[in-house]
């Protein structure tokens, strides 16, 4: 397969060496002279210099053959927005993975159909969170297009719904529970499943019902 | 009338000023607080501190209020960003974005945005000049 990096720093070369040792046929794209330098050392033909938000530069990396995935990883969000926009819309290519660096902008991103992203601070936030257990209701998955999520809530003995079937609880319009894994065994969540202390709950439910959910399970 | 300025270089606060004086209410926003230096010493509107794609302080500046939204930074990308944001987020009818580079001015022209490309202008304009020299019939190489 073809791609096209744009963005030599640390994540960008570290991804197109990973795809050349795949076999897979690559051009990087570095606008800087002293990342350029380096990267010409080892790289050779397969990194070009330039602005990667130029259309002549993109043009020169073959964005018109299309590639078939192009991979916007530079430093700068706005640029990346721009790089993903332009080999899109103006040369077609099918799939274009984005870097997000400041999570605050992830939302600019959704707003302009830019998907999927990744974004290393909301994967290490994300870890955190399942980690350290300050924090009762984890976030597992965020299924964007759907505007949906998937979370885990561990219940505990002061948990007003522990000792409570699921048909009793007065759950948030939005949330539903899923499954209940109780001694590393899971069970499909259904109306007649009783919650005791210990569960770990999956739950899917809209953005934003989390407290309302925390208080009906939790009560915190 | 409100009119946001995000980016407050020559440009930008060239339009504030200008706008203010035709009557409009005018919010400022540029990453360094210096450049409030160049709306003058008597600046009636808002100015505030921070970056352009910040939703947060686009809404402290009030775009949900606004009228018009200008994108004049001196980052082509941030523009057309802020520019898009200002469009479908903050439904903001007018938004005038500057894009120095022609192709990118191009692209987002095409994809509706009310883009103003001083490079081209200043092509246009010193390609015209230059035609309209009188040259010296006798130098003229056929």
């Amino acid at each position: 397969m073809y791609v096209v990096v744009a963005g030599g720093g640390k994540v960008g070369a570290n991804v197109a060496r990973s795809l050349l040792r795949l076999g897979h046929e690559v051009t990087l794209v570095e606008q800087r002279r002293d990342r350029f330098d380096r990267l010409e050392e080892e790289f050779e033909h397969q990194v070009q210099r330039g602005d990667a938000t130029e259309l002549h530069v993109l043009e020169r990396a073959g964005l018109a053959r299309p590639p078939d995935l192009v991979l916007a990883l530079t430093g700068d969000d706005e640029d990346n927005l721009v790089i993903a926009q332009i080999a899109k819309e103006k040369y077609g290519v099918e799939k274009v993975i984005a870097r997000v660096n400041d999570p605050r902008n992830q939302a600019h991103f959704d707003l302009l159909g830019i998907s999927p992203t990744v974004c290393a601070t909301s994967s290490i936030m994300a870890l955190v969170e399942h980690e350290v257990p300050e924090h009762d209701l984890i976030h597992l998955l965020e299924l964007r297009q759907e505007n949906l999520e998937i979370v885990e809530v561990q219940i505990d003995r002061d948990s007003p719904s522990a000792g409570k079937r699921i048909e009793a609880l007065d759950l948030p319009d939005g949330a539903r529970l899923i499954s209940v894994m109780r001694a590393g065994h899971a069970e499909i969540a259904v109306g007649s499943t009783q919650l005791e202390a210990g569960d770990q709950v999956l739950a899917i439910l809209e953005p934003g019902k989390e407290d309302e959910l925390r208080r009906v399970l939790l009560r915190r | 009338m409100n009119a946001l300025i995000i980016g407050c270089g020559r440009v930008g606060s060239a339009i504030a000023l200008q706008l203010q004086r035709e009557g409009w209410e005018v919010t400022v926003v540029d990453e360094n607080e210096d450049a409030l230096s160049r709306l003058g010493d008597h600046w009636a509107g808002s100015f505030l501190v921070g970056h352009g794609m910040d939703v947060d302080l686009l809404r402290e500046a009030g775009i949900e209020e606004a009228d018009a939204v200008v994108a004049a930074t001196d980052g082509d990308n941030t523009n057309v960003v802020i520019g898009q944001v200002a469009q479908k987020r903050f439904d903001i009818g007018c938004v005038v974005v500057r894009v120095l580079d022609p192709a990118r001015a191009d692209f987002y022209t095409a994809r509706g945005m009310r883009v103003v490309c001083p490079t081209k202008t200043a092509i246009d304009t010193l390609t015209e000049a230059v035609r309209s020299c009188e040259i010296p019939a006798a130098k003229v190489r056929t």
